[in-house]
């Protein structure tokens, strides 16, 4: 399949590792969902310590770790969730630098001690057919690469640029909680009583165990609407906080499906939604008015 | 025609029904242009999303200003027309809400022109109208956990061709061999909205 070029080995794929860059693009009237890391600052910078362009292609791995032994010499770099393990081979080195391996050896990724994606860049990036522009896997509408399993080998492509010359990168510490997500209110707002808009940003929500790449769903009180009407599918954007029939919100990741047929209550800021989609399930959520 | 704000990049025109082909057509044509500014556009059952704009007060400012389209004249003359082979499940239930025959059924269905209205639920599941309101018919209260590829389907006012094995809740009339999302095409979705769409009973 790779012609005996550069590739990975996958041998523990963990339980959800895909293949994601930074999503499809000008699909969506078609029904075609973005999809793209959850996470896009973590593996934009991952991309950027091995010379990578942002939008290459690299591994969203979550939760459990993954391990992997590549063909050839290259770097990697490791973003995102911190992993309570980083070795290559039994040596331990550290997420945000660029990490040399030689061919032959094997990348431990652990669990995560904190948050829920850890993102893994290669020089030259996932090297998989690009599918309507992106290599990424969509959780959702089944398109891109399947799911990555134990023993794939995916190929990798030619390095492009230079690793980043850094020994040392500051790097975000997991967001303390509560987590404080900005919103705009709107498009139907108007279909909910002035008393459930003042409670979306005095409650504190919960993530609960149903986040996914499509999107996460919350735990606490439900939104009273105005009218029992139903809403006409209408497009649906990333972020959106979604009020489905019981009332309490969920708010859409890159996996998002393009239409809905329930009220959007607001939108958070794209700035704010990493916070979300590393956030365990029991993680409180506030919502933070910040106007049209 | 009111222009809701979405979060920081996006608005939502609200329109009627019947005019979401001839705007999406129009707003597209101006983005094509150079007229407008935006990345994803998204028509939905009476509203289009247009999402990825880089000034959303400056467009919405424009878009109160545009002259509607007119209804018709400037959606695409393309006429995709779907082998279908009438032999659904559901069929002799629609026939009888319609208190019609099978025969009659098929005759109404096949001899409607249909508009490709939106598309979602899955890429390439397109929403057509073009049956009248009495014909309706409301979605099975427990979706069906598996509809096969190429299933031809009624719910409410639309009737749509299950581009992929999927579950759904419509009711099933027929079905073709007809690919209606194949990512070897470019582009890879036959139906697009505003894409005219007729049936063509064929035997089984």
């Amino acid at each position: 399949m790779t012609g005996g070029g550069r590739c990975l080995a996958v041998l523990r794929a963990g339980l959800l590792t895909t293949v994601q860059d930074l999503g499809r693009v000008g699909f969506a009237h078609l029904g075609v969902p973005r999809a793209g890391a959850v996470d896009p600052p973590a593996l934009t910078l991952a991309n950027r310590l091995v010379g990578n362009p942002p939008q290459a292609a690299g591994l969203e791995i979550t939760l459990t770790g993954c391990t992997l032994r590549f063909n050839h010499a290259t770097i990697v770099a490791v973003a995102g969730a911190p992993a309570t393990v980083l070795r290559v081979d039994l040596r331990p080195v550290d997420m945000y630098v660029p990490v040399p391996v030689l061919a032959g050896r094997v990348v431990h990724i652990g669990p995560t001690r904190a948050g829920l994606r850890t993102y893994l860049a290669v020089a030259g990036g996932i090297d998989v057919p690009a599918i309507l522009g992106s290599r990424s896997t969509d959780t959702l509408a089944k398109l891109g690469p399947a799911v990555v399993r134990d023993g794939d080998v995916l190929p990798v492509g030619r390095p492009s640029g230079t690793p980043a010359g850094v020994w040392f990168m500051p790097f975000p510490s997991p967001a303390r909680p509560p987590l404080r997500l900005r919103i705009r209110l709107g498009p139907r707002d108007d279909w909910f009583t002035p008393a459930a808009l003042r409670l979306l940003t005095t409650e504190t929500y919960r993530v609960s165990p149903m986040t996914d790449r499509v999107g996460v769903r919350l735990l606490g009180s439900a939104l009273t609407r105005l009218s029992a009407g139903e809403l006409q599918s209408e497009g649906v954007v990333l972020g959106a906080v979604q009020v489905p029939a019981n009332g309490v919100p969920l708010v859409f990741l890159a996996d998002h499906p393009t239409l809905g047929g329930y009220p959007v209550v607001a939108v958070v800021d794209e700035s704010d939604l990493p916070l979300l989609a590393q956030a365990r399930p029991g993680t409180p959520v506030n919502f933070r008015l910040r106007g049209r | 025609m009111q222009v809701r704000r979405v979060g920081r990049d996006a608005v939502l025109v609200e329109i009627d029904a019947v005019a979401v082909p001839a705007w999406f057509a129009e707003l597209r044509r101006r983005r094509d242009a150079g007229d407008l500014a935006f990345v994803e556009i998204v028509p939905g059952a009476r509203t289009i999303l247009l999402d990825g704009v880089p000034d959303p007060a400056a467009l919405v400012r424009t878009l109160t200003l545009l002259p509607a389209p007119p209804l018709v004249s400037t959606v695409s003359s393309r006429v995709v027309v779907i082998p279908a082979v009438y032999d659904g499940p559901d069929l002799l239930d629609v026939a009888r809400r319609w208190n019609a025959t099978a025969e009659e059924t098929v005759r109404i269905h096949s001899s409607t022109r249909f508009t490709v209205a939106f598309c979602g639920f899955t890429p390439g599941f397109a929403y057509l109208t073009g049956l009248p309101p009495r014909l309706r018919v409301p979605r099975h209260p427990a979706p069906r956990v598996r509809v096969p590829a190429g299933s031809v389907a009624l719910a409410g006012p639309y009737t749509a061709v299950y581009p992929g094995e999927s579950p759904g809740g419509w009711q099933l009339i027929g079905r073709t061999d007809l690919r209606l999302f194949d990512l070897a095409c470019d582009p890879p979705a036959r139906l697009s909205p505003g894409t005219t769409v007729c049936f063509r009973p064929v035997a089984g």
